[in-house]
């Protein structure tokens, strides 16, 4: 028998027992839908955040955070170090020191690193633009490094000397700035307070309009209009007060491995991470929950791979005497072990296929009116992706784990000596 | 003298061991001559359908020898027995075991199916057998909607598809009333003559036994006796059809 009858042989024996083999497959559908869908969540959300990196681009700097030499329990009080910062931030489970003005030094010294510029917390009191009334805005210090998804506009410039500053699209309205395209040209107000409460106003020019996005919240300043806000809020400051930085962002010489620059701010007591280092944590959370729901799947698939077992189990039974038959007549075990395993792996097919189908239409539609509801604050976010790699996989993966199950029912009927079978009533 | 189409020597076949031992052929010795039919006449338990599956070679023997055109069959690999099977043999048993649900051409091409012939040419060679047997116009039914006689003429069809050179049937009218049996005897006997096969029948009807070329009689693993219907033809013209086995006592239900 070559493999074609044997297939098409298969095919039909499937569909001998009709009512049986639809069972078999709504298992295997529930589990291969079940898959589908949250394999298209993982890449949704991957794709999504592989967009928002690919925005920013490799920017070759580190974030640089200190961590906390605090006392342990085996080796007691840590010793004091006068340079040392007494301020540390918790950022969930890690707990983070501020760099000191000898910490930045130190950072500088590392092997690799260009240049270093302390993360500087920017607290504008308003914005205005023109007469229309005073916001509370968010100003996020340097906001340059970061190349911003933009609806309108040009990137922020931070060799120029003018002040500019990027805003979110939710910005315009409250600020009556009309339309992405309208706000970009135009002038705002900043006001500040110095550090013994003396107010100052600054303006800058919108240069661009963002999309909204998953991090960097808020309005964003260049170099120009970081330096002169820090320097407005730092007016009247004791001398005496040091300053110091939850963070510092660094730039990575060209021709130094990142890589290496990390392993040696580790070694200094620093934490160095990428933009994509920070993501990748993100995107580690969404892995996890997208695995413990594949698990699940995968739970069913197992489920209903004992469903495979037992419906081949009845198949075998019932056609002993068929099977017999066509051992009389000269087909060897080997055949009718392939026969009843592509048997399994057909069903499997069906299942799959199915289940993948359904849940590619199903999902798109979900996805489609999520992005236009649910989702609306995250453009371009469409939370259920489709990759035909991943369908296929798991495609090919339910057709092998039938054709395991298949097996042991596959062995039984290779293993039928005719004479027997033949007697079988 | 030609070599024998199937020759056993010495033939013994044990099932089981220690008390529950129990010898089924206790040294049999048999030759089938190209073109001859043959019965095996014997009563339920005697040893007859074991010493068939021995000669179809779906059985192996404990003891002995079956040698299959002179050659010894426990040379050949497990390979050559089954395209021995699929294209030297053709087999008929009392049921029909015509797989339900599944065409009456398609249960007729299983053996070629099996050796892997082309679809085309399956159809061909199945058309015809069916046609052999004048059911061609049945050939897409359902072979669970035939009558008893046709369903052992769809069998005979699928025996002789693979145009085999020797034809076994194991009680081929033991399910079957007296006329239809007649008809299948008719059909079988005609492709014993018309085509030169080799028929080996087990039966336990005398009748169909005294039909065939020659018989032997199994009982309790041994041949016993058997008779010649050539030789006794040639002795005696006229007495071919009265020449029973002496040991046969009625019918048993298989």
């Amino acid at each position: 028998m070559n493999f074609l009858d044997l297939l098409r042989t298969a095919v039909g024996n499937t569909f001998r027992s009709k009512l049986r083999t639809t069972l078999t497959v709504i298992a295997i559908f529930i589990g291969a839908f079940t898959i589908t869908l949250t394999s298209a969540i993982g890449t949704g959300v991957g794709n999504y955040i592989d967009t928002q990196v690919a925005s920013i681009g490799d920017t070759g700097s580190l974030t640089i955070t200190k961590a906390v030499d605090s006392s342990s329990t085996d080796s007691g009080p840590a010793k004091y170090d006068p340079d040392a910062s007494t301020q540390s931030v918790d950022r969930g489970p890690a707990s983070f020191g501020f760099l000191s003005a000898s910490d930045i030094d130190k950072v500088k010294a590392v092997d690799g690193i260009g240049t270093v510029r302390p993360a500087v917390a920017l607290s504008p009191k308003y914005a205005e633009h023109g007469d229309d009334g005073k916001y509370v805005v968010t100003l996020t210090a340097n906001a340059g490094e970061l190349k911003a998804d933009l609806a309108s506009g040009k990137q922020l410039d931070d060799d120029t000397r003018s002040n500019q500053v990027v805003l979110p699209t939710d910005y315009l309205k409250n600020l009556g700035l009309g339309s992405a395209k309208a706000a970009v040209g135009e002038d705002l107000t900043f006001a500040v307070d110095d550090y013994q409460g003396a107010e100052h106003t600054l303006t800058a020019r919108v240069v661009g309009v963002q999309n909204e996005s998953l991090f960097g919240g808020g309005a964003g300043a260049n170099t120009a209009l970081t330096d002169a806000m820090q320097a407005a809020q730092e007016i009247g400051k004791p001398s005496s007060i040091a300053t110091s930085y939850a963070s510092a962002s660094a730039t990575v010489s060209s021709g130094a491995d990142v890589s290496d620059v990390k392993k040696a701010l580790a070694d200094d007591g620093y934490t160095g991470q990428t933009i994509q280092d920070q993501l990748g944590q993100f995107q580690t959370v969404i892995s996890g929950i997208v695995g413990v729901l594949n698990a699940f799947a995968v739970i069913a698939l197992i489920a209903a791979g004992f469903g495979i077992i037992n419906t081949l189990l009845m198949s075998v039974q019932e056609r002993t005497r068929e099977i017999g038959l066509m051992k009389a007549m000269g087909m060897g075990g080997g055949k009718v072990y392939t026969l009843f395993s592509l048997e399994a792996v057909f069903i499997g097919f069906l299942g799959s296929a199915i289940g993948a189908g359904v849940a590619i239409g199903l999902g798109t539609a979900i996805s489609n009116v999520l992005a236009g509801t649910l989702l609306k604050d995250l453009p371009g976010l469409q939370i259920l992706q489709f990759a035909p790699s991943s369908v296929i996989t798991i495609i090919l993966v339910v057709m092998f784990i039938a054709f395991l199950a298949g097996t042991l029912p596959a062995r039984r009927a290779a293993r039928q000596n005719p004479i027997e079978a033949l007697r079988y009533e | 003298m030609t070599t024998p189409v199937l020759e056993v020597r010495d033939l013994t076949r044990t099932y089981g061991r220690g008390s529950s031992r129990f010898d089924a052929l206790k040294g049999v010795s048999l030759a089938v001559n190209q073109g001859e039919s043959l019965a095996i006449v014997g009563k339920s338990g005697s040893g007859k359908s074991t010493l068939m599956h021995l000669l179809a070679l779906l059985d192996k023997p404990s003891a002995g020898q079956v040698l299959l055109d002179g050659t010894d069959a426990a040379t050949l690999s497990a390979r050559d027995v089954n395209r021995t099977r699929n294209s030297t043999f053709g087999f008929v048993f009392q049921q029909f075991f015509l797989t339900p649900k599944t065409s009456v051409l398609d249960n007729v091409v299983l053996p070629l199916k099996i050796a892997g012939v082309s679809g085309a040419e399956r159809k061909r060679r199945g058309m015809a057998a069916l046609d052999a047997l004048d059911l061609a116009d049945k050939a897409k039914n359902d072979a669970n909607d035939l009558s008893g006689g046709q369903k052992q003429r769809v069998v005979i069809a699928r025996a002789l598809v693979g145009e085999p050179s020797v034809i076994f049937a194991d009680e081929p009218t033991g399910n079957l009333d007296t006329n239809t049996g007649q008809v299948v005897e008719d059909l079988l006997f005609g492709l014993q003559r018309e085509r030169g096969i080799t028929l080996v029948v087990v039966t336990h009807d005398e009748e169909l036994a005294a039909r065939c070329d020659r018989s032997v009689n199994v009982r309790d693993g041994l041949i016993v006796g058997g008779s010649d219907a050539r030789a006794a033809a040639a002795a005696s013209p006229g007495a071919a059809t009265a020449s029973v086995a002496t040991d046969q006592h009625g019918r048993h239900s298989a």
